[in-house]
């Protein structure tokens, strides 16, 4: 195959490979932030102590993520068919992307929040503050340099995930090189498709580390 | 001082950590008053239960038993919204000031006029006059991480104060600084208690704090209060083993002397300070009498002078002493040491 071929065949799977993570992503957060907010503010000792509802979150959070992602895929064809309208193609995937990922934000989002420093918290009760205050001007802009380290784990995550896409039908760049390097042999393919991937990850990781630092005020 | 108001009341007070065996009562039935205007200390040992007590007036912690009364409202049968509008009327200050590290000094000032729904440009104003008020207008957009402790602590008096408080809670609030900035610390607090009327209750572990700033104090040991009154009647007629602790006048450290022997402690004040006591004594007795220990403190602006003497071997002598003493105008009293 041509180098120019080549080229298209990438380009196209970076944009397959985008169009499947980014709103997966987003959607992921928009529950999963959520959900992790929850896990902290209802645990033992939390600002707002539910211990039940924290267990069976906990217990929900956990099966969905021991269920391996190619597995979670075959498994919600149905539900994906009825929300996507599709079970088949790049499109298709986002759902099972988003279900396989939120609960791994949840806990990413958990373990930042869990870093702020309680005696913030107590501070901000002292003077009289709501639960929503709390939670909206203290503990997420406390976390803040935290939370874009993690969502940078996120969305490389997810990212990875997007390779398994090629088993219901989508592409993207996994797709590409699991087609042309395993079942036809042509390496030059299967090399670009994964510098292609390696590339993206590291671009996201960067844009993350530097968003981390600049948004964090403890350091002198 | 007579016709005060009483600012919060608490009742046989009592708090305990985890139940049946392993149950930790903190505090075991503490009655105690603060007056509107006081600067009020309560110290005592680590552990004694002081820091669990500050942080029931504000509801931090929630008391097993008692009542808590402030401005006369029972603070323990509020429900969550009455609770947030007491506690803008009650601040505190901590040991570890506690700021937003991702706000900068004015962000953190105005975090209690926001959630209050100030207007921005009347929050704005308020920000600049509290900074004003703790002398850090210069240092507005810097991050607590560029502060110093005792910069940190005026940023979180300034944030205390945003809510135009009529309590301030101290809880150890100079304990992690050093003692030149604890000086000014204690000035500041000082002045907010006089000109803005605010009372003040300090948690502290260090008699140098009731010293400087306090007019009563409360000891507390072993979750009980052992001892309260104004801090000068406090300081010279000492009660409690655990004042004398603190104060200094039995020795922790173990000594070469004899176990046990018999001292007297005279305290003197006002104008017996100044005046040569102890020589005009001596010659006016002919007894020769042996300085144990003697010091010089301040306290709430005055002076003290304490001092420990050995006890003359015969009872006429000491009651020679005792009376000379007494006729010099000092305060005089016989204590045990061991």
């Amino acid at each position: 195959m041509t180098a120019d071929k080549i080229w298209t065949l990438v380009q196209q799977g970076f944009i397959d490979t985008l169009y499947m993570t980014i709103p997966s992503t987003l959607l992921a957060y928009l529950l999963g932030l959520p959900l992790g907010v929850l896990l902290v503010i209802t645990k033992r000792g939390g600002i707002r102590e539910r211990p039940t509802l924290n267990k069976a979150l906990g217990v929900i959070i956990n099966f969905l993520r021991s269920v391996p992602f190619l597995i979670l895929l075959v498994m919600l064809f149905p539900i994906t068919r009825v929300v996507m309208g599709t079970s088949v193609g790049t499109r298709s995937i986002i759902f099972p992307l988003f279900v396989s990922a939120f609960p791994f934000v949840a806990r990413m989002v958990e373990g930042s929040l869990n870093e702020v420093d309680s005696g913030l918290i107590e501070a901000a009760q002292s003077m009289g503050s709501t639960t929503f205050q709390i939670i909206w001007k203290v503990m997420l802009p406390e976390a803040l340099p935290s939370l874009i380290n993690g969502a940078a784990i996120c969305i490389t995550t997810i990212l990875a995930y997007t390779a398994m896409a090629g088993a219901a039908g989508g592409d993207g760049l996994g797709k590409i090189a699991i087609t042309y390097g395993l079942n036809r042999r042509e390496y030059g393919v299967m090399y670009a498709a994964s510098i292609a991937l390696v590339v993206m990850v590291q671009v996201f990781q960067m844009i993350g580390n530097i968003l981390t630092r600049v948004t964090d005020h403890r350091h002198r | 001082m007579s016709e005060q108001t009483p600012m919060i009341r608490i009742e046989g007070l009592k708090k305990t950590y985890g139940s049946g065996q392993t149950a930790v009562a903190a505090l075991s039935g503490v009655s105690l008053t603060v007056m509107k205007g006081d600067i009020h200390g309560i110290i005592g040992m680590s552990g004694a239960g002081k820091s669990t007590l500050i942080r029931c007036i504000n509801r931090l912690d929630t008391p097993t038993e008692g009542t808590i009364l402030i401005d006369g409202q029972d603070i323990l049968a509020m429900n969550p919204k009455e609770l947030r509008a007491m506690r803008k009327r009650v601040s505190m200050i901590f040991q570890q000031f506690n700021l937003l590290m991702q706000r900068t000094v004015a962000g953190n000032v105005r975090y209690p006029l926001e959630i209050s729904g100030v207007p921005k440009a009347e929050a704005d104003k308020r920000v600049m006059e509290l900074l004003g008020i703790v002398g850090l207008t210069g240092k507005v957009n810097a991050y607590p991480a560029q502060l110093s402790g005792g910069q940190k602590q005026r940023v979180a008096i300034a944030r205390a104060l945003a809510s135009n408080p009529e309590v301030l809670l101290c809880d150890e609030a100079t304990s992690a600084l050093d003692p030149i900035t604890t000086q000014s610390i204690l000035s500041l607090l000082q002045d907010i208690n006089r000109r803005l009327g605010i009372t003040v209750v300090v948690i502290t572990h260090e008699m140098a704090v009731i010293r400087q700033i306090c007019n009563r104090v409360t000891i507390i040991d072993g979750g009980e209060i052992v001892e309260e009154g104004d801090v000068d009647e406090v300081f010279t007629h000492t009660r409690s083993a655990a004042g004398r602790r603190l104060f200094g006048i039995v020795s922790t450290e173990p000594h070469d002397e004899p176990q046990f022997r018999d001292a007297i402690r005279i305290v003197f004040d006002g104008d017996s300070i100044d005046a040569p006591v102890l020589s005009s004594v001596i010659l006016k007795t002919g007894l020769a009498v042996s300085i144990l220990s003697a010091d010089v403190k301040q306290l709430a602006g005055k002076r003290y002078g304490q001092m420990l003497l050995e006890v003359p071997e015969s009872y006429e002598d000491r009651a020679k002493l005792v009376t000379a003493l007494r006729d010099m105008g000092v305060t005089v009293e016989e204590v045990h040491l061991s």
